[in-house]
Protein backbone atom coordinates (compact mmCIF):
# COMPACT_ATOMS: atom_id res chain seq x y z
CA UNK A 1 0.00 0.00 0.00
CA UNK A 2 1.25 3.52 -0.55
CA UNK A 3 1.73 5.85 1.74
CA UNK A 4 -1.58 7.89 0.84
CA UNK A 5 -3.87 5.24 0.52
CA UNK A 6 -2.46 4.06 3.96
CA UNK A 7 -3.32 7.23 5.93
CA UNK A 8 -6.57 7.56 4.29
CA UNK A 9 -7.56 4.25 5.50
CA UNK A 10 -6.07 5.43 8.91
CA UNK A 11 -8.30 8.01 8.62
CA UNK A 12 -11.51 6.17 7.48
CA UNK A 13 -11.54 4.06 10.67
CA UNK A 14 -12.13 7.55 12.91
CA UNK A 15 -14.78 8.45 11.11
CA UNK A 16 -17.57 7.43 13.17
CA UNK A 17 -15.45 7.95 16.46
CA UNK A 18 -16.12 11.69 15.57
CA UNK A 19 -19.63 11.27 16.47
CA UNK A 20 -19.29 11.92 20.11
CA UNK A 21 -17.34 14.94 19.67
CA UNK A 22 -19.46 16.19 16.65
CA UNK A 23 -22.18 16.24 19.75
CA UNK A 24 -20.07 18.43 21.82
CA UNK A 25 -19.58 21.22 19.69
CA UNK A 26 -23.10 20.95 17.58
CA UNK A 27 -24.27 24.71 18.88
CA UNK A 28 -21.02 26.64 18.08
CA UNK A 29 -21.70 29.98 16.75
CA UNK A 30 -18.37 30.23 15.14
CA UNK A 31 -17.44 33.64 16.71
CA UNK A 32 -14.22 33.05 17.61
CA UNK A 33 -13.57 33.47 21.20
CA UNK A 34 -11.84 30.04 21.71
CA UNK A 35 -9.27 31.13 19.35
CA UNK A 36 -8.77 35.01 20.77
CA UNK A 37 -8.54 32.63 24.30
CA UNK A 38 -6.21 29.86 22.97
CA UNK A 39 -2.19 30.68 24.10
CA UNK A 40 -1.45 27.88 21.31
CA UNK A 41 -3.19 29.62 18.83
CA UNK A 42 -0.07 31.00 17.63
CA UNK A 43 1.91 28.10 17.09
CA UNK A 44 -1.14 26.31 15.19
CA UNK A 45 -1.95 25.38 11.70
CA UNK A 46 -5.73 25.91 11.99
CA UNK A 47 -7.68 27.81 14.58
CA UNK A 48 -9.66 25.85 17.09
CA UNK A 49 -12.61 27.51 15.61
CA UNK A 50 -11.90 26.31 12.40
CA UNK A 51 -11.37 23.05 13.87
CA UNK A 52 -14.91 22.34 15.75
CA UNK A 53 -16.13 23.88 12.13
CA UNK A 54 -14.25 21.02 10.36
CA UNK A 55 -15.68 18.49 12.80
CA UNK A 56 -18.91 19.56 12.36
CA UNK A 57 -18.50 18.84 8.49
CA UNK A 58 -16.57 15.63 9.19
CA UNK A 59 -13.82 16.74 7.19
CA UNK A 60 -11.65 14.17 8.83
CA UNK A 61 -7.92 14.03 7.17
CA UNK A 62 -8.15 17.80 7.90
CA UNK A 63 -8.85 17.65 11.42
CA UNK A 64 -6.28 14.79 11.77
CA UNK A 65 -3.43 16.12 9.75
CA UNK A 66 -3.47 19.40 11.69
CA UNK A 67 -1.54 20.28 14.64
CA UNK A 68 -4.43 21.91 16.38
CA UNK A 69 -5.38 19.88 18.83
CA UNK A 70 -1.76 18.14 19.81
CA UNK A 71 -1.36 21.86 20.68
CA UNK A 72 -3.87 22.19 23.53
CA UNK A 73 -1.96 22.46 26.67
CA UNK A 74 -5.70 22.25 28.86
CA UNK A 75 -5.43 25.98 30.66
CA UNK A 76 -9.36 25.85 29.89
CA UNK A 77 -9.36 29.44 28.80
CA UNK A 78 -11.45 28.30 25.80
CA UNK A 79 -14.20 26.40 27.82
CA UNK A 80 -14.33 29.31 30.84
CA UNK A 81 -15.01 31.87 28.15
CA UNK A 82 -17.41 30.33 25.62
CA UNK A 83 -20.11 31.91 25.14
CA UNK A 84 -22.57 28.47 24.31
CA UNK A 85 -20.61 26.78 27.10
CA UNK A 86 -19.36 24.19 25.36
CA UNK A 87 -16.77 21.75 26.62
CA UNK A 88 -14.04 22.60 23.83
CA UNK A 89 -11.05 21.47 26.39
CA UNK A 90 -12.54 17.98 26.95
CA UNK A 91 -13.48 18.30 22.93
CA UNK A 92 -10.06 18.58 22.46
CA UNK A 93 -8.94 15.87 24.60
CA UNK A 94 -11.21 13.60 22.90
CA UNK A 95 -9.56 14.10 19.76
CA UNK A 96 -6.45 13.56 21.65
CA UNK A 97 -7.81 9.86 22.34
CA UNK A 98 -8.54 8.64 19.04
CA UNK A 99 -5.12 10.00 17.75
CA UNK A 100 -3.92 7.94 20.78
CA UNK A 101 -6.53 4.57 20.57
CA UNK A 102 -5.27 4.60 16.34
CA UNK A 103 -1.59 5.17 16.42
CA UNK A 104 -2.15 8.47 14.27
CA UNK A 105 1.45 9.10 12.21
CA UNK A 106 1.55 12.47 12.74
CA UNK A 107 0.75 12.82 16.86
CA UNK A 108 3.31 10.34 17.06
CA UNK A 109 5.59 11.84 19.70
CA UNK A 110 2.63 13.01 22.02
CA UNK A 111 1.39 9.85 21.75
CA UNK A 112 4.48 7.95 22.92
CA UNK A 113 4.72 10.48 25.70
CA UNK A 114 1.44 10.03 26.89
CA UNK A 115 1.33 6.18 26.60
CA UNK A 116 4.85 5.44 28.36
CA UNK A 117 3.48 7.64 31.10
CA UNK A 118 0.05 5.71 31.50
CA UNK A 119 2.23 2.54 31.28
CA UNK A 120 4.87 3.44 33.96
CA UNK A 121 1.47 4.25 36.04
CA UNK A 122 -0.07 0.94 35.12
CA UNK A 123 3.03 -1.18 36.34
CA UNK A 124 3.75 0.83 39.01
CA UNK A 125 0.67 2.33 40.84
CA UNK A 126 2.36 5.71 40.58
CA UNK A 127 4.85 7.50 38.02
CA UNK A 128 8.19 6.76 37.94
CA UNK A 129 9.40 9.80 36.14
CA UNK A 130 12.78 8.87 35.02
CA UNK A 131 10.88 5.04 33.97
CA UNK A 132 8.71 7.05 32.20
CA UNK A 133 10.87 9.36 30.57
CA UNK A 134 13.23 5.99 29.60
CA UNK A 135 10.14 4.67 27.65
CA UNK A 136 9.56 7.06 25.55
CA UNK A 137 13.14 8.10 24.77
CA UNK A 138 13.01 3.96 23.87
CA UNK A 139 10.09 4.39 21.91
CA UNK A 140 10.94 7.53 19.70
CA UNK A 141 14.24 4.68 18.45
CA UNK A 142 15.94 8.93 18.31
CA UNK A 143 19.40 8.30 19.94
CA UNK A 144 19.42 11.94 19.77
CA UNK A 145 16.29 12.76 22.06
CA UNK A 146 17.84 11.80 25.02
CA UNK A 147 20.65 14.33 24.62
CA UNK A 148 17.98 17.35 24.43
CA UNK A 149 16.72 16.11 28.07
CA UNK A 150 20.22 15.64 29.54
CA UNK A 151 20.89 18.96 30.92
CA UNK A 152 17.71 18.71 33.32
CA UNK A 153 18.42 15.18 33.82
CA UNK A 154 21.72 15.33 35.72
CA UNK A 155 20.39 18.86 37.47
CA UNK A 156 17.67 16.85 38.88
CA UNK A 157 20.14 13.45 39.41
CA UNK A 158 22.40 15.87 41.47
CA UNK A 159 19.67 17.38 43.52
CA UNK A 160 18.28 13.61 44.30
CA UNK A 161 15.21 14.21 43.12
CA UNK A 162 15.38 11.30 40.71
CA UNK A 163 17.11 7.98 40.32
CA UNK A 164 18.35 5.92 37.05
CA UNK A 165 14.94 3.91 37.09
CA UNK A 166 15.50 0.54 34.77
CA UNK A 167 11.81 0.49 33.15
CA UNK A 168 10.33 -2.67 34.83
CA UNK A 169 7.19 -4.78 35.00
CA UNK A 170 7.17 -3.93 38.07
CA UNK A 171 3.68 -5.99 40.42
CA UNK A 172 1.29 -4.63 37.42
CA UNK A 173 -0.34 -3.04 40.19
CA UNK A 174 -3.49 -1.64 38.55
CA UNK A 175 -3.51 -3.96 35.50
CA UNK A 176 -7.23 -5.03 36.52
CA UNK A 177 -8.38 -1.76 36.84
CA UNK A 178 -6.88 -0.74 33.39
CA UNK A 179 -8.09 -3.89 32.10
CA UNK A 180 -11.74 -3.15 33.19
CA UNK A 181 -11.17 0.35 31.85
CA UNK A 182 -10.23 -1.51 28.16
CA UNK A 183 -13.00 -3.66 28.08
CA UNK A 184 -16.16 -1.10 28.78
CA UNK A 185 -14.45 1.62 26.27
CA UNK A 186 -14.32 -1.64 23.87
CA UNK A 187 -18.11 -1.82 24.41
CA UNK A 188 -20.22 0.24 21.87
CA UNK B 1 -7.75 21.99 61.12
CA UNK B 2 -7.99 18.34 59.67
CA UNK B 3 -7.04 17.22 56.15
CA UNK B 4 -7.04 14.15 54.37
CA UNK B 5 -4.12 14.43 52.46
CA UNK B 6 -2.92 13.66 48.49
CA UNK B 7 0.55 14.41 47.68
CA UNK B 8 0.57 13.19 44.11
CA UNK B 9 3.12 11.48 42.00
CA UNK B 10 5.59 14.57 41.19
CA UNK B 11 5.69 15.69 45.08
CA UNK B 12 7.67 12.59 45.59
CA UNK B 13 10.09 13.40 43.02
CA UNK B 14 10.83 16.58 41.25
CA UNK B 15 9.06 18.40 43.06
CA UNK B 16 9.54 16.99 46.79
CA UNK B 17 10.69 20.20 48.31
CA UNK B 18 6.85 21.29 47.43
CA UNK B 19 5.82 18.34 49.48
CA UNK B 20 7.94 18.78 51.94
CA UNK B 21 7.41 22.64 52.68
CA UNK B 22 3.33 22.15 52.20
CA UNK B 23 3.69 19.66 55.38
CA UNK B 24 6.12 21.74 57.34
CA UNK B 25 3.45 25.08 57.01
CA UNK B 26 0.56 23.05 57.47
CA UNK B 27 2.22 21.94 61.17
CA UNK B 28 3.27 25.43 61.96
CA UNK B 29 -0.32 26.67 61.62
CA UNK B 30 -1.56 23.26 63.52
CA UNK B 31 -3.45 21.90 60.90
CA UNK B 32 -3.06 18.27 60.93
CA UNK B 33 -2.77 16.12 57.30
CA UNK B 34 -3.12 12.27 57.39
CA UNK B 35 -1.77 11.35 54.06
CA UNK B 36 -4.12 8.54 52.14
CA UNK B 37 -3.20 5.11 52.14
CA UNK B 38 -2.67 2.82 49.18
CA UNK B 39 -3.20 6.59 47.19
CA UNK B 40 -1.88 5.75 43.40
CA UNK B 41 -1.28 8.62 40.61
CA UNK B 42 -4.37 10.63 39.50
CA UNK B 43 -3.51 10.02 35.65
CA UNK B 44 -1.95 13.56 35.07
CA UNK B 45 -2.93 15.20 31.44
CA UNK B 46 -2.02 11.84 30.27
CA UNK B 47 -4.52 9.65 30.91
CA UNK B 48 -6.81 12.37 29.17
CA UNK B 49 -5.04 12.14 26.00
CA UNK B 50 -5.48 8.44 25.73
CA UNK B 51 -8.84 7.06 27.20
CA UNK B 52 -11.32 9.16 29.11
CA UNK B 53 -12.87 6.11 31.23
CA UNK B 54 -9.23 5.48 32.49
CA UNK B 55 -8.66 9.84 33.07
CA UNK B 56 -11.72 9.13 35.92
CA UNK B 57 -11.50 5.97 37.14
CA UNK B 58 -7.75 7.03 38.43
CA UNK B 59 -8.47 9.51 40.65
CA UNK B 60 -12.06 8.06 41.55
CA UNK B 61 -10.08 4.97 42.86
CA UNK B 62 -8.18 8.05 45.55
CA UNK B 63 -11.23 9.63 46.24
CA UNK B 64 -13.11 5.91 47.08
CA UNK B 65 -9.88 5.41 49.02
CA UNK B 66 -10.22 8.66 50.85
CA UNK B 67 -13.65 7.84 52.12
CA UNK B 68 -12.53 4.83 53.19
CA UNK B 69 -10.30 6.34 56.13
CA UNK B 70 -11.37 7.46 59.15
CA UNK B 71 -13.84 10.80 59.11
CA UNK B 72 -14.81 13.02 56.72
CA UNK B 73 -12.50 15.57 56.18
CA UNK B 74 -11.77 17.71 52.98
CA UNK B 75 -9.28 16.16 50.83
CA UNK B 76 -6.12 18.73 50.46
CA UNK B 77 -4.00 18.40 47.29
CA UNK B 78 -0.77 20.75 46.37
CA UNK B 79 -0.47 19.63 42.66
CA UNK B 80 -3.06 21.78 39.87
CA UNK B 81 -3.11 19.33 37.69
CA UNK B 82 -4.11 16.37 40.75
CA UNK B 83 -6.54 18.92 41.86
CA UNK B 84 -8.36 19.44 38.84
CA UNK B 85 -8.75 15.65 38.03
CA UNK B 86 -10.01 15.00 41.41
CA UNK B 87 -12.38 17.82 41.42
CA UNK B 88 -13.35 16.62 38.01
CA UNK B 89 -14.64 13.61 39.32
CA UNK B 90 -16.35 15.09 42.62
CA UNK B 91 -18.30 17.88 39.88
CA UNK B 92 -18.93 15.25 36.83
CA UNK B 93 -20.55 12.39 39.51
CA UNK B 94 -23.12 14.97 40.89
CA UNK B 95 -24.86 15.30 38.11
CA UNK B 96 -24.50 11.70 36.34
CA UNK B 97 -25.43 8.80 38.21
CA UNK B 98 -24.98 6.29 35.60
CA UNK B 99 -21.69 8.10 35.01
CA UNK B 100 -21.04 6.95 38.85
CA UNK B 101 -22.23 3.31 38.49
CA UNK B 102 -19.72 2.96 35.42
CA UNK B 103 -17.02 4.57 37.57
CA UNK B 104 -17.94 1.86 40.24
CA UNK B 105 -17.80 -0.51 37.88
CA UNK B 106 -14.10 -0.37 36.76
CA UNK B 107 -13.14 0.51 40.84
CA UNK B 108 -14.91 -2.77 41.77
CA UNK B 109 -12.11 -4.36 40.35
CA UNK B 110 -10.17 -2.86 43.15
CA UNK B 111 -12.55 -3.27 45.89
CA UNK B 112 -13.88 -0.26 46.53
CA UNK B 113 -16.55 2.03 45.89
CA UNK B 114 -17.17 5.41 45.34
CA UNK B 115 -20.25 7.78 47.01
CA UNK B 116 -18.92 11.47 46.34
CA UNK B 117 -19.05 12.31 49.69
CA UNK B 118 -15.65 14.22 50.29
CA UNK B 119 -14.48 17.09 48.82
CA UNK B 120 -11.18 18.28 46.78
CA UNK B 121 -9.52 21.44 48.04
CA UNK B 122 -6.50 22.63 46.30
CA UNK B 123 -3.75 24.22 48.83
CA UNK B 124 -3.83 27.68 47.77
CA UNK B 125 -7.71 27.42 48.43
CA UNK B 126 -7.07 25.81 52.11
CA UNK B 127 -4.25 28.19 52.82
CA UNK B 128 -5.92 31.36 51.70
CA UNK B 129 -9.42 30.34 53.57
CA UNK B 130 -9.26 28.06 56.30
CA UNK B 131 -5.79 29.14 57.34
CA UNK B 132 -5.98 32.87 56.31
CA UNK B 133 -3.32 35.85 56.14
CA UNK B 134 -4.29 37.03 59.77
CA UNK B 135 -2.84 33.82 61.18
CA UNK B 136 0.42 34.09 59.25
CA UNK B 137 0.75 37.21 60.25
CA UNK B 138 0.50 36.49 63.79
CA UNK B 139 3.31 34.27 63.00
CA UNK B 140 5.99 36.25 61.00
CA UNK B 141 9.52 36.40 62.78
CA UNK B 142 10.94 37.71 59.35
CA UNK B 143 9.10 39.97 57.21
CA UNK B 144 9.84 40.26 53.44
CA UNK B 145 9.59 44.12 53.90
CA UNK B 146 10.33 45.85 50.18
CA UNK B 147 10.26 42.27 48.53
CA UNK B 148 8.38 42.40 45.54
CA UNK B 149 6.36 39.27 44.61
CA UNK B 150 4.88 38.56 41.88
CA UNK B 151 1.72 35.13 42.20
CA UNK B 152 1.43 32.84 39.95
CA UNK B 153 -1.54 30.54 39.79
CA UNK B 154 -1.31 28.73 36.43
CA UNK B 155 -4.55 27.30 34.78
CA UNK B 156 -5.77 24.07 36.52
CA UNK B 157 -5.92 25.76 39.85
CA UNK B 158 -8.61 28.40 38.26
CA UNK B 159 -10.35 27.07 35.24
CA UNK B 160 -12.63 25.09 34.64
CA UNK B 161 -14.10 25.27 38.37
CA UNK B 162 -14.18 28.75 39.59
CA UNK B 163 -13.80 27.25 43.11
CA UNK B 164 -11.88 29.76 45.13
CA UNK B 165 -10.89 32.56 42.91
CA UNK B 166 -11.96 34.46 39.68
CA UNK B 167 -10.76 32.36 37.09
CA UNK B 168 -10.16 35.30 34.74
CA UNK B 169 -8.78 37.84 37.62
CA UNK B 170 -7.22 35.76 39.99
CA UNK B 171 -6.06 37.46 43.84
CA UNK B 172 -6.18 34.87 46.13
CA UNK B 173 -2.37 34.53 46.63
CA UNK B 174 -2.24 38.78 47.59
CA UNK B 175 -3.03 39.22 50.66
CA UNK B 176 -1.12 35.94 51.79
CA UNK B 177 2.13 37.83 50.44
CA UNK B 178 1.02 41.12 51.90
CA UNK B 179 0.39 38.94 55.52
CA UNK B 180 4.22 38.83 55.30
CA UNK B 181 5.38 42.19 55.06
CA UNK B 182 5.92 41.93 50.91
CA UNK B 183 4.87 43.59 48.10
CA UNK B 184 2.16 42.18 45.19
CA UNK B 185 4.15 42.27 41.90
CA UNK B 186 1.64 43.78 39.64
CA UNK B 187 1.08 41.83 36.60
CA UNK B 188 -1.07 40.12 34.01
CA UNK B 189 0.60 36.83 33.79
CA UNK B 190 -0.67 35.29 37.02
CA UNK B 191 -3.52 33.23 35.68
CA UNK B 192 -1.88 32.40 32.26
CA UNK B 193 -0.83 28.83 30.43
CA UNK B 194 2.90 27.95 31.09
CA UNK B 195 2.82 25.34 28.42
CA UNK B 196 2.60 22.26 30.49
CA UNK B 197 4.19 19.08 28.97
CA UNK B 198 4.71 21.08 26.24
CA UNK B 199 8.34 21.48 27.14
CA UNK B 200 9.00 17.68 26.76
CA UNK B 201 7.56 17.34 23.69
CA UNK B 202 6.81 20.52 21.44
CA UNK B 203 9.98 22.43 23.52
CA UNK B 204 9.89 25.45 21.08
CA UNK B 205 6.18 26.15 21.81
CA UNK B 206 6.66 25.99 25.92
CA UNK B 207 9.77 28.22 25.70
CA UNK B 208 7.99 30.88 24.01
CA UNK B 209 5.04 30.90 26.74
CA UNK B 210 7.45 30.51 29.93
CA UNK B 211 9.54 33.25 27.94
CA UNK B 212 6.07 35.88 28.09
CA UNK B 213 5.92 34.63 32.22
CA UNK B 214 9.41 35.38 32.81
CA UNK B 215 9.85 38.58 31.17
CA UNK B 216 7.39 40.12 32.34
CA UNK B 217 8.37 39.65 36.47
CA UNK B 218 11.17 41.45 35.58
CA UNK B 219 11.48 43.83 38.61
CA UNK B 220 9.48 41.53 41.12
CA UNK B 221 11.66 39.58 43.34
CA UNK B 222 10.42 36.06 43.33
CA UNK B 223 7.80 34.19 41.10
CA UNK B 224 5.35 32.31 43.54
CA UNK B 225 3.92 29.29 42.29
CA UNK B 226 1.46 26.46 43.43
CA UNK B 227 1.49 23.81 40.78
CA UNK B 228 4.77 21.23 40.35
CA UNK B 229 3.96 21.72 36.49
CA UNK B 230 4.33 25.69 36.68
CA UNK B 231 7.40 25.63 39.30
CA UNK B 232 9.51 23.07 36.98
CA UNK B 233 8.76 25.30 33.61
CA UNK B 234 9.63 28.68 35.31
CA UNK B 235 12.81 27.44 37.15
CA UNK B 236 14.05 24.55 35.05
CA UNK B 237 14.69 26.58 31.44
CA UNK B 238 16.20 29.78 32.69
CA UNK B 239 19.05 29.72 30.98
CA UNK B 240 18.09 28.42 27.47
CA UNK B 241 15.26 30.83 27.47
CA UNK B 242 17.66 33.82 28.25
CA UNK B 243 19.72 32.76 25.43
CA UNK B 244 17.45 32.32 22.89
CA UNK B 245 15.19 35.74 23.40
CA UNK B 246 18.87 37.71 24.36
CA UNK B 247 17.65 39.02 27.86
CA UNK B 248 19.00 37.94 31.31
CA UNK B 249 15.47 36.46 32.61
CA UNK B 250 17.25 34.73 35.91
CA UNK B 251 14.65 35.31 39.02
CA UNK B 252 13.95 32.97 42.15
CA UNK B 253 11.23 31.13 41.84
CA UNK B 254 9.90 29.88 45.08
CA UNK B 255 6.58 27.78 46.05
CA UNK B 256 4.04 29.30 47.77
CA UNK B 257 4.78 27.39 51.16
CA UNK B 258 8.22 27.90 51.15
CA UNK B 259 7.81 31.95 50.98
CA UNK B 260 5.09 31.61 53.47
CA UNK B 261 7.42 29.15 55.77
CA UNK B 262 10.95 31.63 55.46
CA UNK B 263 9.25 34.55 56.79
CA UNK B 264 7.20 32.28 59.36
CA UNK B 265 10.67 31.35 60.13
CA UNK B 266 10.92 27.63 59.42
CA UNK B 267 14.61 26.98 58.10
CA UNK B 268 15.52 26.45 54.51
CA UNK B 269 16.73 23.58 55.44
CA UNK B 270 12.87 22.67 56.93
CA UNK B 271 11.67 24.04 53.46
CA UNK B 272 14.35 21.97 51.08
CA UNK B 273 15.62 25.00 49.33
CA UNK B 274 18.37 23.30 48.53
CA UNK B 275 16.19 21.40 46.06
CA UNK B 276 14.84 24.56 44.04
CA UNK B 277 16.43 25.31 40.74
CA UNK B 278 16.09 28.73 40.47
CA UNK B 279 17.47 30.83 43.54
CA UNK B 280 19.59 33.94 42.75
CA UNK B 281 22.00 35.11 44.52
CA UNK B 282 20.48 38.73 44.98
CA UNK B 283 17.54 36.68 46.69
CA UNK B 284 19.88 34.47 48.88
CA UNK B 285 21.48 37.88 49.74
CA UNK B 286 18.37 39.57 50.58
CA UNK B 287 17.34 36.70 52.70
CA UNK B 288 20.44 36.74 55.05
CA UNK B 289 19.86 40.54 54.96
CA UNK B 290 16.53 39.96 56.79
Amino acid sequence: MNQSAQKENDFAVVSDQLAPIREMVQTCIQCGTCTGSCPNAFAMDCTPRKLWRMVMMGQKDAIFQSKTFGLCSSCYYCTLRCPRGLPLTEAMAALKQIAARENLEPYKKSVRFYKSFVNSVRRHGRVREMEFMTLYFFSMKDPFLPLKFAPLGMKLMSKGKVSVQIPSKGQRRLESLFQKVEELEAKP
Amino acid sequence: MKYQYYPGCSLEGTALEYNISTQALMKAVGAELSEIDDWTCCGASAAESTSYLLSLALPARNLALAEKMDGLSDILVPCSACYLNLKKVEEKIRKDIDLLEKINAVLEEEELRLHGKLRVRHLLDVVANDIGPDKITDRVKKPFSDLKIAPYYGCQCLRPYAVFDDPEDPRSMEPLIEAIGAKVYPWEMGGKCCGASHMNTKMEVGLELVHAILHSAKGADAIVTVCPMCQMNLEAYQQKISKKYQEDLSITILYLPQLLGLAIGLSEKDLRLDLNLAITKDFRKKLKEM
